[in-house]
């Protein structure tokens, strides 16, 4: 089903908050772990303990400087993962139908037992989500952990993506964002969350929030309450015997 | 339309085991995930946090989810090991324990009967120092210690001393409640989830972060504010700070007043014998003028109201209190912003808005709790006053020569504000608060075949504490304790090996070290470092007769120790993280973990510190054998359980058997206390009530609940030390005073610094080399996926970080016209290396750095010898020495702060030319030979069915 | 974009292929007997081996079958179906053909597939957006005139060569001149890549890992611009100048084996390039571009 389906009501996807990603790749190697234990075959490493180690990641943390025009220059750590698109144009050049996407809940999938490794959907995917396994010959992706998210087996509360799960600094989110009063709907509304690349034209499903305000420590708002009340030892001990002796005796008892 | 039909629900696995991480040393709780394999026997399939552990709450880092291939590492060592080639060649062969043990007992036994301090016992980051440490004393060496010497001795040191506690490991911020928080020289922490964490709670609520770093990343990339300083000088960004504050009055006056000793009186005639010493009552409590009366009150009388700036004439002497000197020193315009900003790199403006912002937050933005509360003077407080300002730090300020008074500045900012122990400012953990005093002092006694008169490490209040032999030399091997470094409370092991090769202050005979890499990562100089350990005398025996080393891989160090005892993984081995030790206690509660083997050792591997019990046995250490000479503890897990270090305490707090059964903390041993642990998730945790939760120094209801606890015996309220008088003892005695006296060539040094209140002065190696040539601070982070060493073996981690450029900042960059995939040759003023540069715009103009640890030697790891961490990875160890560089006169200083020893990492400068791009990075140093390992060349890890 | 060997062998062979096959529909010649098959026995020797070297590409090439099914919507499975309904009805004109009468409808059918096929071919690569460089009209444009011209050649038609070679000259130049601006004008930046654009100069600092990764190795492939100087005016002299000098000329039998073979390897040089310099978009994640 190489077509997309009819868009879903539900849109199941990840806000990334960029805000608070500290870049510690805790996500990635716990997405590698689930995945490679679950979800069709093992994500593998080739030359692991070689010259070159390469394995299959469908999680990938980077990290990009911003040189604002003043101020200083800032970091901003950047996972990327599969962004589930609405008009995914890597599920319409599967020749396939290995790669599809779901149409209860939008999630884009491949399925290993049909997929030829062609590798078309990884050159078509603008964002590099997708990678083919070279020990298995078929391509691999972020699956959005569909075998946890309704997985009977987990505690309700762990029924969320490895990732989300595991990210120490709470900058990952998981959420119907097809819901306009979801969580994570509402985050992507208070924060302006964003689309990346918006004119490939993906719709993609996941957002991104954008990084507060940096470095706005501008000067003298509040300057006034440095104003110096002695101008050495001598006179601070002065000034603080007439403060103390002002207050009520027993002070902040 | 044909989706195929998914299976949403799959089995996860077939049992679930709780342990504790050891990835690092933060102390995780995880969700060891088994399922059967194919041969039918239950591995390790998944690993994820332990949503219920005080400590991580379910996250997990990279390094956490990685453990399963540090589980399935080729590096692993699988046997006892005896070094048949050259020391350093990396020839061994594979013997049975019986045999290395009794190899073990033939070199100790004999050094044991006639000269214990010949074994030097040195330990790595591992959190069972309560047993090796006891392990050592039953020997009776007095050279023991584990890493923290090199490590942040000057953080533990500076907050024990100053406020009973530190950030390093037992100290965080208030994380609900902060509203300000400032971090000072962090890239990943002991605490490295639970920082996180705090940060996600500060973000959440929109709570404003300051990062101080030269290095915009990490947790530094998403603070709100930045300031990247230059290294070295933070002291003086801080003293700023205070500057500013005290001139504005932004002080908590009745905070200082109640709980520091800025009330004490201290003796200012320079003709007193106890000038600059607290004027005392006769049961030597300090002094304090009571408001009440106007009169001297020792500072813990019932009732007593404290003047802040008491003052006071006795004897024809005249005291002032504390605050007087604070205020003289502080006030003074040479820590104005405007005099300190070129040095610090940070304009005067943004200091000045710093300090505002501080003002602001803490004194219109207090927090009040209606909670009543008691201190020790029996005044009962109506509410907590909070000021949320909160601070971290850790070894961006520590690891610098300056570092144990700049961390006092830091404390000094933190206390003069009311914002330790209270609502939104720093707390402290359990054990803590424990002030110094609490604390043993260091013990040095040897007596042939007995044990050491006590704890070899501790916190020396004066010079009469020094570890010095009679004759006044060094009584330890690495001279803690001595003159060159008076409060070195962890040990000094960076000097250890230099010391032993150089035979100063004596010989030693065995090296017995354990998880260490001190051929490698863990070594300053190690090009110099190897050659010691290689080194022969005269008679073509190694100048370090025998050396024992316990790892679990394949390490550098292995290739250079006589005897291998192979240590198990963490998946397979007892542990305690316990409160006598390291645990896993948060702010609010007391907890403490076990480690329990989840996995059987499929190797001729054991525990290391079962081992330890076994050598004791056979040592017949007191303590560690019956009376009828057999073994006390059948292992480690025995001892865990069974052991028993005061009436009532062990090293496992809960479960402990009572008069009416099960009780927590204290208690008589329980011999199913391991299971029982294992059964609630494998750790135990007790909340401290809410009137206990802060002013834990001067509350009552907290030191009446933490005797309950076991963490000690009788309440022992105190107050916080910004005059730290044992500094001023050592002073006094560098001023020629008292009968213990300093050698004359560190006078000077120590007169400036061992000053009692916090001071700033330049990293010594600026005196050393010269500034203009070395013009840039070169440093290294620790990157959050990768611990040192050991994530060199693990298939995961080492995509992650396979090799390590060095940064430049852009001044540097362009200036030398530096363009992608360049390399650069950088000198010190002690070595040089040439390696791959990358630029960095959000650095420091004067400072370059890499990550720590990530190369490797060639041949170590069960690596392919052409494996990046080799080839393109580098150490920046390689520049730094022990010693810094002669400057002329006659004397070699040593490259640590004077006050505790702590290695100066971060003082280093060096320059930077363009090179030509060497085939790989340079020095090399010639490949171990280690005994070969099978290495896949391709890993398909899957234990279910696929 | 990596050129691998295969996708250009794939491209090159079988477009030369299809491109006589199209000719031979036409009856363009209209040989028969022997000669016919020697005929068609290279077109079918230049098309199918070009889509076995297509197969060598796959990771599961057992499963080839499974891409008949997605002609709705896939442009791969467009082309699979495209070759083989051509090669099938081609073989049965090749039969006719051989046996001495050529079915002239059905040739022209045949014809039509060519050019669909190869229409499809390039249309997999024209679909892309995230490869600006061939998300473009002369894609296609390039490919069928290429092919066009390449059958002519081998189907010794003089003018159609003559003409159909500098069209595709033309039309390369053209790809090339409109190609290189192309990935700037698509819009598409590290600045919309991380939504970071609008806050200040955007660039890479850490990438996710140290070493290489699948996407570096297929995607992040970089010549040197003077290499593509060099590559492009040999790839043009030997594509078309010489095979339009020769034919200008007039052909002989061995000239005609020079262009022939001249040409083969321009295209596969201009393959090589139309790959390598392709630049796909995720690049720009990894820094492979600067962009303000
Ligand atoms: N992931 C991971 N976690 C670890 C470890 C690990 O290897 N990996 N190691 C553990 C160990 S043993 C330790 S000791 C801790 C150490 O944890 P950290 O204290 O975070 O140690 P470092 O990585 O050395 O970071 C030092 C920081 O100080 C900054 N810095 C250097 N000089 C100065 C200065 O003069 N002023 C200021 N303000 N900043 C400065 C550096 O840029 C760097 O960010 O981490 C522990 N946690
Ligand atoms: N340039 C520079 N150098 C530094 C620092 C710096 O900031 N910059 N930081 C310093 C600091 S703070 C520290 S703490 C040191 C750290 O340096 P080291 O203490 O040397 O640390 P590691 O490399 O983590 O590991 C020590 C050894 O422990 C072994 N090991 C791992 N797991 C186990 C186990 O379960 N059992 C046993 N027995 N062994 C095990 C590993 O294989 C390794 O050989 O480095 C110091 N070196
Ligand atoms: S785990 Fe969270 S903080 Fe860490 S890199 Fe991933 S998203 Fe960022
Ligand atoms: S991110 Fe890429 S792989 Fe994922 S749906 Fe979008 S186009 Fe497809
Ligand atoms: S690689 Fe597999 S999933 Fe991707 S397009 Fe080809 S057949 Fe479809
Ligand atoms: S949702 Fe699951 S598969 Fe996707 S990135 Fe997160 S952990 Fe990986
Ligand atoms: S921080 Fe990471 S490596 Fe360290 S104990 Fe926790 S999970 Fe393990
Ligand atoms: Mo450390």
């Amino acid at each position: 089903m190489t077509q997309l389906p009819p868009p879903s009501s539900v849109k199941l996807g990840l806000v990334i908050d960029l805000d608070t990603c500290v870049g510690c790749h805790a996500c990635v190697v716990a997405c590698k772990g689930w995945n490679t234990e679950n979800y069709g075959a093992p994500l593998s490493d080739t030359n692991p303990y070689g010259a070159d180690p390469s394995g299959t990641f469908l999680n990938r943390v980077h990290s990009y400087e911003v040189i604002p025009d003043e101020g200083p220059a800032q970091q901003v750590h950047f996972p990327k993962s599969c962004l589930h698109c609405e008009d995914a144009p890597c599920v319409t050049v599967c020749p396939t139908g290995a790669s599809y996407k779901r149409a209860e809940d939008g999630i884009v999938l491949v399925n290993e037992s049909a997929c030829i490794g062609c590798q078309l959907c990884a050159w078509a995917c603008p964002y590099g989500a997708r990678e083919a396994d070279p020990a298995e010959g078929v391509m691999k992706k972020c699956t959005l952990c569909v075998d946890r998210i309704y997985n009977e087996n987990l505690p309700e509360i762990d029924r969320t993506p490895a990732c989300v799960r595991t990210c120490p600094s709470k900058a990952r989110h998981f959420g119907d964002l097809g819901d306009p009063d979801s969580a994570v709907s509402q985050l992507v509304a208070e924060r302006g969350g964003f689309d990346l690349m918006p004119e490939q034209g993906c719709k993609p499903v996941n957002k991104y929030l954008p990084p507060r305000a940096r470095d706005t420590d501008e000067v003298d708002v509040l300057a006034p309450l440095l104003e110096p009340v002695a101008q050495d030892g001598k006179g601070l001990v002065a000034w603080l015997d007439k403060a103390l002796s002002a207050l009520p005796k027993g002070g902040r008892a | 339309m044909n989706q195929p039909k998914l299976d949403l629900s799959p089995r996860v696995s077939d049992e679930v085991r709780k342990t504790t991480c050891y990835m690092c040393a933060c102390r995780c709780g995880i969700d060891v995930h088994m399922k059967t394999g194919p041969d039918g026997k239950k591995k390790v399939a998944y690993i994820e946090g332990n949503r219920d552990h005080p400590v991580n709450q379910g996250v997990l880092c990279a390094k956490g989810s990685a453990g399963i291939m540090q589980q399935n590492s080729p590096a692993r060592l699988r046997a006892p090991m005896r070094r048949t080639g050259p020391r350093g060649s990396g020839q061994y062969e594979e013997i049975s324990w019986d045999e290395a043990l009794d190899l073990a007992v033939s070199w100790l036994k004999p050094i044991r009967d006639e000269a214990p301090e010949k074994l030097a016992f040195f330990t790595g980051r591992d959190q069972s120092q309560s047993f090796t440490g006891l392990w050592a004393q039953a020997y009776g060496t007095p050279n023991y210690a584990a890493h923290g010497g090199f490590c942040s001795v000057n953080m533990a040191a500076a907050g024990i001393y100053t406020m009973g506690g530190a950030f390093w490991e037992f100290g965080q911020p208030d994380w609900d409640r902060t509203k300000l928080f400032l971090l000072f020289g962090v890239a990943e922490d002991h605490d490295s989830n639970p920082i996180k964490l705090g940060l996600a709670k500060l973000k959440e609520r929109g709570a404003r972060t300051v990062g101080i770093n030269p290095v915009r990343t990490g947790y530094n990339a998403i603070a709100d504010d930045w300031f990247g300083v230059t290294p070295g000088n933070d002291g003086l960004l801080i003293l700023a700070l205070i500057h500013c504050l005290m001139t504005a009055g932004k002080i908590d006056a009745e905070y200082l007043a109640r709980f520091t000793n800025a009330s004490v009186l201290v003796d200012q005639d320079p003709k007193s014998p106890d000038f600059g010493l607290f004027l005392r009552d006769d049961d030597l409590q300090p002094l304090v003028i009571d408001s009440r009366t106007g009169k001297p009150a020792p500072w813990n009388g019932q009732g007593v109201e404290p003047v802040l700036t008491g003052k006071l004439r006795r004897g024809g002497v005249t005291h002032l209190s504390v605050f007087h000197l604070m205020a003289e020193r502080y006030a003074d315009p040479v820590h104005a912003p405007e005099t300190v900003a070129d040095r610090v790199g940070i304009p005067a403006a943004r200091i000045r808005r710093l300090a505002a912002d501080i003002a602001d937050v803490a004194f219109n933005q207090e927090i009040v709790l209606d909670r009543e509360w008691t201190d020790f003077r029996g005044k009962v407080h109506k509410t907590m006053v909070g000021r949320p300002v909160s601070v971290h730090a850790m070894r961006g300020i520590s690891a610098h020569s300056n570092g144990f008074q700049t961390c006092r500045a830091l404390h000094l900012l933190q206390i003069l504000i009311g914002a330790v122990e209270t609502p939104g400012g720093m707390r402290f953990k359990p054990p803590y608060p424990k002030p110094a005093t609490a604390h043993p002092r260091p013990h040095s006694r040897v007596t042939p075949g007995q044990p050491l008169d006590g704890p070899h490490l501790g916190y020396p209040q004066g010079p009469e504490d020094l570890c010095l032999t009679p004759q006044g030399a060094p009584a330890r091997i690495d001279k803690a304790f001595s003159w060159d470094a008076p409060l070195s409370a962890h040990g000094l092991m960076h000097m250890v090996i230099s010391n032993a090769h150089a035979r100063d202050p004596y010989r030693i005979d065995t090296l017995f070290l354990f998880m260490a890499n001190m051929a490698w990562n863990s070594s300053m100089n190690v090009g110099g470092v190897t050659k010691m350990l290689t080194d022969t005398d005269e008679n073509g025996d190694y100048v370090i007769p025998r050396i024992i080393y316990a790892d679990a891989y394949q390490s550098e160090m292995v290739g250079y120790a006589d005897l291998i005892l192979p240590d198990t993984t963490y998946l397979e081995r007892h542990d305690c993280i316990s409160l006598l030790d390291r645990p896993i206690c948060e702010a609010d509660a007391a907890a403490d973990a076990i480690r329990w083997p989840v996995v059987e050792p499929d190797r001729d591997v054991r525990g290391f510190q079962s081992v330890l019990c076994d050598l004791a046995a056979r040592l017949a250490l007191p303590g560690f054998v019956n009376a009828d000479g057999t073994a006390k503890y059948a292992d480690y897990a025995d001892y865990i359980q069974s052991h028993l270090r005061r009436p009532g305490v062990g090293p496992l707090a809960g479960w402990r058997v009572g008069p009416t059964g099960l009780q927590h903390g204290r208690g008589d041993p329980n011999d199913s206390q391991i299971a029982t642990y294992i059964a609630n998730g494998g750790f135990w945790i007790k909340h401290i009530p809410d009137e206990a939760a802060y002013y834990k120094p001067f509350n009552r209801a907290y030191q009446d609940w933490a005797v309950e606890t076991g963490l000690f015996d009788a309440p022992a309220p105190y107050i916080f030390q910004l005059y730290a008088e044992p500094l001023r003892r050592f002073q006094r005695a560098a001023e020629g005073q008292g009968d213990r006296q300093p050698p004359d060539h560190l006078r000077g040094q120590m007169q400036v610094t061992m000053d009692p209140l916090p001071i700033w002065y330049p990293p010594f190696e600026d005196a050393h080399v010269d500034p203009e040539e070395y013009d840039l601070h070169a440093l290294t982070q620790r990157p959050a996926a990768m611990y040192h060493s050991w994530g060199g073996a693990n298939a995961w981690l080492r995509q992650i970080h396979g090799h390590n450029p060095l940064y430049l900042p852009t001044k540097v960059w362009e200036k030398h016209g530096f363009k992608e995939g360049d390399w650069a040759r950088v000198t010190s003023a002690h070595g040089g290396i040439t390696v791959p540069v990358a630029h960095q715009a959000s650095l420091n103009a004067h400072t370059v750095w890499t990550w720590n640890a990530i190369a490797k030697r060639k041949g170590a790891w069960a690596l392919d010898r052409d494996a990046p961490e080799a080839t393109k990875g580098f150490l920046m160890n390689h520049l730094i020495h022990e010693l810094l560089p002669p400057k002329g006169d006659g004397l070699r200083w040593a490259n640590s702060d004077p006050i505790t020893g702590q290695a100066a990492w971060f003082d280093l400068r060096v320059k930077i030319e363009k090179s030509a791009a060497p085939s790989e990075v340079q020095p090399v140093m010639p490949p171990l030979d280690l005994p070969d390992r099978d290495t896949p060349d391709r890993l398909t890890w899957k234990v279910g069915p696929s | 974009m990596n050129p691998a060997p295969s996708v250009i062998i794939f491209t090159t062979l079988s477009g030369m292929g299809f491109g006589l096959l199209f000719w031979l529909g036409l009856g363009l010649p209209a040989p028969t007997g022997w000669v016919a098959f020697g005929f068609f026995f290279v077109a079918y020797a230049l098309a199918v081996g070009g889509l076995m070297a297509s197969a060598l590409h796959l990771g599961r090439p057992e499963r080839a079958l499974k891409a008949f099914t997605q002609w709705r919507s896939s442009w791969l499975s467009r082309e699979a179906i495209a070759a083989v309904v051509t090669l099938t009805l081609g073989g049965i004109f090749a039969l006719t053909a051989i046996f001495g009468t050529p079915l002239a409808p059905l040739g022209w059918l045949v014809s039509l597939g060519c050019a669909g096929t190869i229409w499809t071919t390039s249309m997999i690569y024209t679909q892309l957006r995230s490869v600006p460089r061939w998300h473009h009209w002369t894609t296609p444009a390039v490919f069928l005139t290429l092919a066009g011209g390449g059958g002519a050649l081998l189907a010794n038609q003089g003018l159609a060569a003559l003409v159909l070679l500098a069209a595709a000259a033309v039309l390369q130049g053209i790809a090339w001149f409109t190609g290189d601006r192309r990935f700037a004008r698509s819009g598409t930046t590290l600045g919309t890549a991380t939504g970071l654009g609008e806050r200040g100069e955007v660039r890479a600092f850490l990438p996710p890992h140290s070493g290489s990764n699948y996407l570096l190795k297929e995607f992040v492939y970089v010549v040197g611009r003077r290499h593509v100087m060099y590559l492009r005016i040999i790839g043009m002299s030997l594509a078309f100048v010489l095979p339009l000098a020769i034919l200008a000329f007039g052909l002989t039998h061995v000239t005609a084996v020079v262009a022939i073979l001249a040409h083969l390897l321009g295209v596969l040089c201009l393959r090589w390039l139309f790959f390598a310099q392709a630049e796909h978009v995720v690049g720009l994640y990894y820094g492979a571009r600067r962009t303000a």
